[in-house]
């Protein structure tokens, strides 16, 4: 590796935009500046490149054009789906969930919860995977939604929302998934799964920042979450953020193929990464279930070292990767997915994440099964537990 | 991500004093895994009475390594009756300060630190009586009123950020605001410390501060100013232009440049004219 380059393996957090992606962006930060709202063909133009942009989002997820709404991130695509969901049944007071959500969903039903609404949140086991009978169990007649992501984002877990999807329904229940980390890693076709409502996000996908969709399909009861002009078929109020839109589509033309190359020459170098620490690392293990996991995504707990350290360390040498655990989120616990999981806090505090993308090479991985070891080894020599943990082995 | 100082960093990547001492006079631990983070620290006196060797073992992060081998430097060369008064603060404040939320890293080596000396006099390590406020961090009554009283605490937050108390489910905030309530008459006002500046770092803060604070003030009204030298606290400047004639010169040195460098500098300073 060239000394001061950068080795991204962080791209659950966010992706490099496509340089395709950047190129179509371009000319909306110039000369296509009308607004598509407008009368004028200058503008109309532009509102004919957004709906082609919105043919491509709606393309990649199997789902018709109509059924696309722009928004600014997955987080607003979640609270908008949501709210919508306890709008259109405004005497259903309970909701079900799970205990490893993303924030955008996970602080949204602990804040419902405050304001009279029953909240389940379905456990996930060891390998972080659905307790699927308790989830079923938990639905009620007073169930206004079921919210639950696709892929996690810290776990790479997949659960199975097809399945999910149906049972719910089968309930009358509206079901809403966070699939921002799943779009665009893994094929999906709302034509086949019966899904109320999506959301997923443009940065996620080599897209852009602040620009983000949601699936809601047709005859579902819908209020917009974001009230003004008629942007969005009156879904979603507010001038729409052109180039970002017009990036998510773009993005979303290319996810095509990325899929492919996620689950094939991107698994590969997960696996080599995640084989290669494994094996030249004591007391590390991988945390989530390996038949259903994400094909980018590697979370690996490094025992009796603390993850901010290995962070940061690794950071010395142009390594960018996250962690689980708690010193790096300014709170003072270990992630709510590891905790939920059961990983032991001798495993939770050492946990980094791995998020590879198409833009990874082989020979980042190989620098980083080389270069990570002496890390660990330097930590651990540091740490009074090892010392303590050696003696009880030896 | 945080805004680690080049000090904290340095003193984390490159720690000093990793390990063990052998055949060590005082041992102090604190903390766990289950915490997230965890100190051992040793050393040993020489024949002086002083600490001639200090090492520590830390589980944590950046800047929980940073602040123990911080704190084993500053040992080494004390005797325990110095070693006894080192703060917390003054463990942040030889990395040249922690990020506010880091603070517990430093309280962690004052802990540690305390154990170590009453282990060296045969001791049993600090038992804090009180009862439990945080059930997750287990942390009692009395180290909460102890940080609230030494570092000025004020809320919750401030609490949870020196010895974590809080910092999980949040189920004792309660109790913590109980607490902080019952201290506000112990609690001194918060005054601007005096820093400990080098002779040569105060001389460049002066430098500083006279350029981008005073100098610009001075020539608008057709004067200027000149350091002329520091001496002890002293520090020596004469008037130029405008100023040197001016009758109100004294009072623009005492009103206006010396509360400038109080502010910006250290406000110990005191400010003379030197005459032709």
């Amino acid at each position: 590796m060239n000394p001061g380059s950068t080795i991204y393996m962080d791209n659950n957090a966010t992706t490099r935009v496509a340089p395709e992606v950047v190129e179509a962006m371009m000319p909306y930060f110039g000369e296509l500046y009308g607004n598509p709202s407008s009368m004028h063909s200058f503008g109309g133009q532009v509102g004919r490149h957004i709906e082609s942009a919105r043919s491509k989002t709606a393309a990649l997820i199997g789902a018709d054009p109509k059924e696309i709404v722009f928004t600014s991130c997955g987080t607003e695509s979640d609270s908008t789906a949501i709210w919508a969901a306890l709008k259109a049944n405004p005497q259903k007071k309970h909701i079900v969930t799970s205990r490893v959500e993303h924030p955008a969903v996970k602080n949204l039903c602990e804040h419902l919860e405050k304001t009279g609404y029953r909240v389940t949140f379905a456990p996930v086991d060891r390998e972080g995977r659905l307790d699927l009978a308790f989830l079923y169990k938990s639905l009620t007649d007073n169930t206004a939604i079921v919210s639950l992501m696709w892929a996690n984002n810290e776990s790479g877990v997949i659960f199975p929302i097809e399945e999910i999807a149906e049972k719910v329904k089968e309930r009358g229940i509206v079901f809403h998934t966070d699939a921002v980390q799943a779009v665009g890693k893994l094929p999906i076709d709302m034509r086949s799964t019966p899904v109320d409502m999506l959301a997923l996000s443009g940065h996620k996908l080599h897209g852009p920042k602040g620009v983000g969709a949601l699936f809601i399909r047709k005859g579902t009861k819908f209020s917009p979450f974001l009230i003004g002009g008629h942007q969005e078929k009156g879904r979603r109020g507010g001038t729409e953020n052109v180039a970002s839109i017009i990036g998510l589509g773009r993005a979303a033309e290319l996810a095509a193929d990325i899929i492919e190359d996620e689950n094939t020459r991107v698994r590969k170098l997960r696996d080599k990464l995640e084989k290669g620490l494994l094996a030249s690392v004591s007391n590390a293990m991988v945390n989530g279930d390996p038949d259903n996991r994400l094909p980018n995504t590697t979370s690996i707990a490094f025992e009796f070292v603390e993850g901010e350290s290995i962070l940061l360390m690794m950071n010395e040498l142009g390594i960018c990767a996250s962690s689980g655990s708690a010193c790096t989120s300014g709170s003072l616990e270990p992630s709510h997915v590891l905790r939920a999981m059961g990983v032991p806090f001798t495993a939770a505090h050492g946990s980094i994440r791995f998020s590879l993308s198409v833009y990874n090479t082989e020979e980042e991985v190989d620098f980083v099964i080389e270069k990570l070891p002496p890390v660990i080894e330097r930590l651990r020599n540091m740490s009074p537990f090892w010392s303590a943990a050696q003696c009880k082995t030896t | 991500m945080w805004e680690y100082t080049d000090k904290v960093r340095d003193h984390f990547l490159n720690p000093r004093n990793v390990g063990v001492v052998e055949n060590p006079d005082g041992v102090g631990e604190v903390g766990s895994l289950a915490c997230g983070d965890a100190l051992k620290l040793s050393f040993k006196l020489g024949e002086d009475g002083r600490i001639v060797d200090a090492r520590f073992q830390t589980f944590g992060c950046a800047s929980a390594i940073a602040s123990s081998s911080a704190l084993t430097e500053m040992l080494k060369g004390k005797t325990l009756e110095e070693a006894e008064k080192i703060t917390n603060e003054e463990i942040a404040e030889f990395l040249g300060g922690l990020p506010k939320e880091k603070m517990h890293c430093s309280v962690m080596g004052r802990d540690a630190l305390e154990n170590a000396i009453l282990c060296y006099r045969g001791e049993e390590p600090k038992k804090l009586d009180g009862d439990v406020v945080c059930e997750c961090f287990g942390v009692t009554e009395t180290e909460i009123q102890r940080a609230v009283k030494e570092n000025n605490l004020a809320t919750i937050e401030e609490v949870t950020n020196y010895v974590k108390a809080g910092g999980a489910c949040g189920n004792c905030h309660d109790k913590i605001q109980g607490i902080i309530d019952s201290m506000t008459g112990e609690i001194r006002p918060k005054e601007a410390k005096p820093r400990k500046l080098t002779t040569i770092q105060k001389i460049k803060l002066i430098e500083e501060t006279l350029d981008r604070e005073i100098r610009p003030e001075l020539q608008k009204d057709g004067g200027d100013i000149e350091l002329v030298d520091v001496n002890g606290d002293e520090v020596q400047v004469r008037l130029q232009g405008a100023c040197s004639t001016c009758k109100a010169s004294q009072v623009t040195l005492k009103e206006y440049v010396e509360k400038k460098l109080h502010e910006f500098v250290t406000p110990e300073l005191t400010v003379e004219e030197v005459k032709e």
